[in-house]
């Protein structure tokens, strides 16, 4: 099974616009949205049953038991992340800055302050005449990288005979976005023809880079800025990357999303383009 | 002219704050709804801002700001290193550590600097005190200005996982400061995002006219109401139809401070890096709107 991720550092770029317009496409029997943080393709890919849903443990959140706590502070001193806080003469976790590292727990002479585990976001696994993964990270946590892993995993798990996997990510380069490279065959970069978007897609190229996996980009909203499309194309070839296309601006796509369609659904003007990147993509891929 | 409309859906009516100014944090959830845009033109069309970027994953406000007298400083995080010659192999780093930073290999401790939380506790427990620290950088702040704006943006540096440390530092810089503060925040609603908000007085939402948008809006709208912060909404990127987003703000009665209507105009000199408020002044009337619209009134 080949894994394609789709990336674009930048939010709003049409990820999960690509991402539900290529499964559609190779009716790809396995799909993941690595989108943890702010999952949206479950809302275009409408199931017919519901999901099998797991909680996630996340890190563990550290609680103080003040019958036992001798107001030392000592685990306040030793936080890192400032998550133990001093209320009313009584010491206090905030469980919201809390990483779980166990410190606390670890030097607290009185024994008072224990990890607990934390539920940190929830697995969800559909299986229809399809496998889909997803997962929604509980607001505020911390460990996305994780989940996203976890994700993954349940894909990988669920044993599907198919060609091609589809894994929607999630934008910006930090620890989701790292978690969702590892294992992946190929990342194709939805690009977005301004300033803005040029210097997020540069920063996308250089993380898929260090972590050494093979990287083609298209741009969607060409029409919106002919100029700005001409410079990531040139951009590609300075970065020896592969350009697989351009996508017009196409106001059906919000149409068909607020239907919950897929663009492919719909027969317009972004469709052909989609299909024309989608060959493109497939090509390299396979080869 | 250009083809845009606005309106001014409600003026919710706040006292004036006399000392301080307001610290304000724009965020949306979902990504490329507009925050930036936002969030740029906002601390543009005010006299005297200070305009602080906290998506320090892919940080952009400094493209349209252009700053110029560029400071530079660089943020940091501890990491721990191994005397070997005083480890003896007791592996309670190993044990200790819940983020798999520390291995022990062929007899010697290897670390693992990139899932390393630098929590410190390594280097607490050891018992032969073979472990210390050392700095590792992780990002840069950089400071500028450009006209009536202070710019201030937080990098992380690409492959780095987490941008919070960036943001712990940028809230120092924030805090004391008097002027109107606009914070552009990251998308989503994790850990980073909670970081941002942190020192804001009030929260602009940022929302699109889609069900994704929608979705994304009720995160962060269940997000600012957990951190008991005032806020409102502004719809961008408004169509003709349907608007699962606005349909959203009735039915919760959130206050829709302003809509700005899908124009191609508004577009193109935002995909050009520039800021519209310096561009006409329709734009500039626009963001002063808002602005007064604002708790503390801020023209």
């Amino acid at each position: 099974m080949k894994k394609l991720l789709i990336l674009s550092g930048k939010g709003g770029t049409g990820k999960t616009t690509v991402a539900s317009a290529f499964i559609k496409l190779s009716s790809a029997k396995a799909f993941a949205d690595c989108d943890v943080d702010a999952p949206n393709l479950h809302l275009i890919m409408q199931q017919k049953l519901e999901p099998k849903k797991i909680d996630y443990l996340g890190m563990g959140k550290a609680k103080i038991d003040s019958e036992k706590c001798v107001n030392c502070g000592l685990c306040q001193i030793k936080c890192s992340f400032d998550a133990i806080k001093k209320y009313k003469e009584c010491y206090n976790v905030d469980a919201y800055s809390c990483e779980g590292c166990g410190v606390c727990e670890a030097i607290c002479y009185a024994r008072a302050i224990k990890v607990y585990p934390d539920i940190a976001g929830e697995l969800m696994l559909y299986k229809n005449d399809f496998t889909f993964s997803t997962a929604q990270l509980k607001m505020g946590s911390g460990t996305s990288g994780k989940l996203v892993t976890e994700v993954k995993k349940q894909l990988d798990l669920a044993e599907i005979n198919t060609k091609i996997a589809i894994i929607d990510g999630s934008p910006g380069i930090g620890c989701p976005v790292i978690a969702s490279l590892s294992g992946v065959d190929m990342v194709l970069i939805v690009s977005e023809p301004s300033l803005s978007g040029i210097s997020d897609m540069k920063r996308i190229i250089s993380t898929a880079q260090k972590f050494a996996v093979k990287t083609v980009v298209c741009v969607n909203k060409y029409d919106t800025n002919l100029e700005n499309t001409i410079k990531i194309e040139k951009l590609c070839e300075e970065f020896e990357l592969d350009f697989v296309g351009r996508i017009p601006f196409d106001s059906n796509v919000v149409k068909a999303v607020n239907k919950g369609k897929s663009i492919v659904e719909f027969d317009c003007l972004a469709t052909d383009a989609i299909k024309s990147v989608f060959d493109k993509t497939i090509n390299i891929l396979n080869t | 002219m250009a083809s845009y409309l606005y309106l001014m859906i409600s003026m919710p009516d706040f006292t004036i704050m006399e000392e301080s100014k307001m610290k304000i944090a724009v965020l949306s959830g979902k990504g490329g709804t507009g925050k930036t845009f936002i969030s740029v033109n906002l601390a543009a069309a005010s006299p005297k801002a200070i305009y602080v970027d906290c998506d320090v994953e892919e940080p952009n406000g400094h493209i349209f700001f252009r700053p110029k007298e560029l400071t530079y400083e660089i943020v940091s995080v501890m990491t721990p290193v191994v005397d070997h010659s005083k480890c003896n192999g007791c592996r309670t780093c190993v044990e200790f550590c819940k983020f798999n930073a520390l291995a022990y290999i062929n007899k010697k401790i290897m670390i693992f600097d990139d899932v390393c939380h630098s929590c410190g506790g390594c280097t607490i427990l050891c018992p032969e005190k073979a472990i210390s620290e050392k700095k590792k950088a992780i990002g840069t702040i950089q400071k500028g200005i450009s006209e009536n704006v202070k710019v201030i943006t937080g990098m992380l540096n690409t492959g780095e996982s987490s941008g919070v440390p960036i943001i712990k530092k940028l809230n120092e810089d924030i805090l004391p400061n008097t002027d109107l503060t606009i914070i552009d925040c990251p998308p989503g609603s994790a850990c980073i995002v909670i970081e941002s908000i942190k020192v804001a007085d009030y929260c602009i939402l940022v929302a699109e006219p889609t069900l994704f948008g929608c979705h994304n809006l009720n995160m962060v709208y269940k997000l600012v109401q957990l951190f008991n912060k005032p806020f409102g909404v502004v719809l961008n990127k408004c169509i003709e139809g349907e608007n699962p987003s606005e349909e959203f703000c009735t039915k919760h009665g959130i206050p829709i401070l302003l809509q700005i209507k899908f124009c191609s105009d508004l577009g193109r000199i935002n995909s050009n890096g520039l800021i519209a408020v310096r561009e006409k002044q329709e734009y500039k009337d626009l963001f002063s709107l808002l602005l007064k619209s604002l708790p503390g009134g801020t023209v």
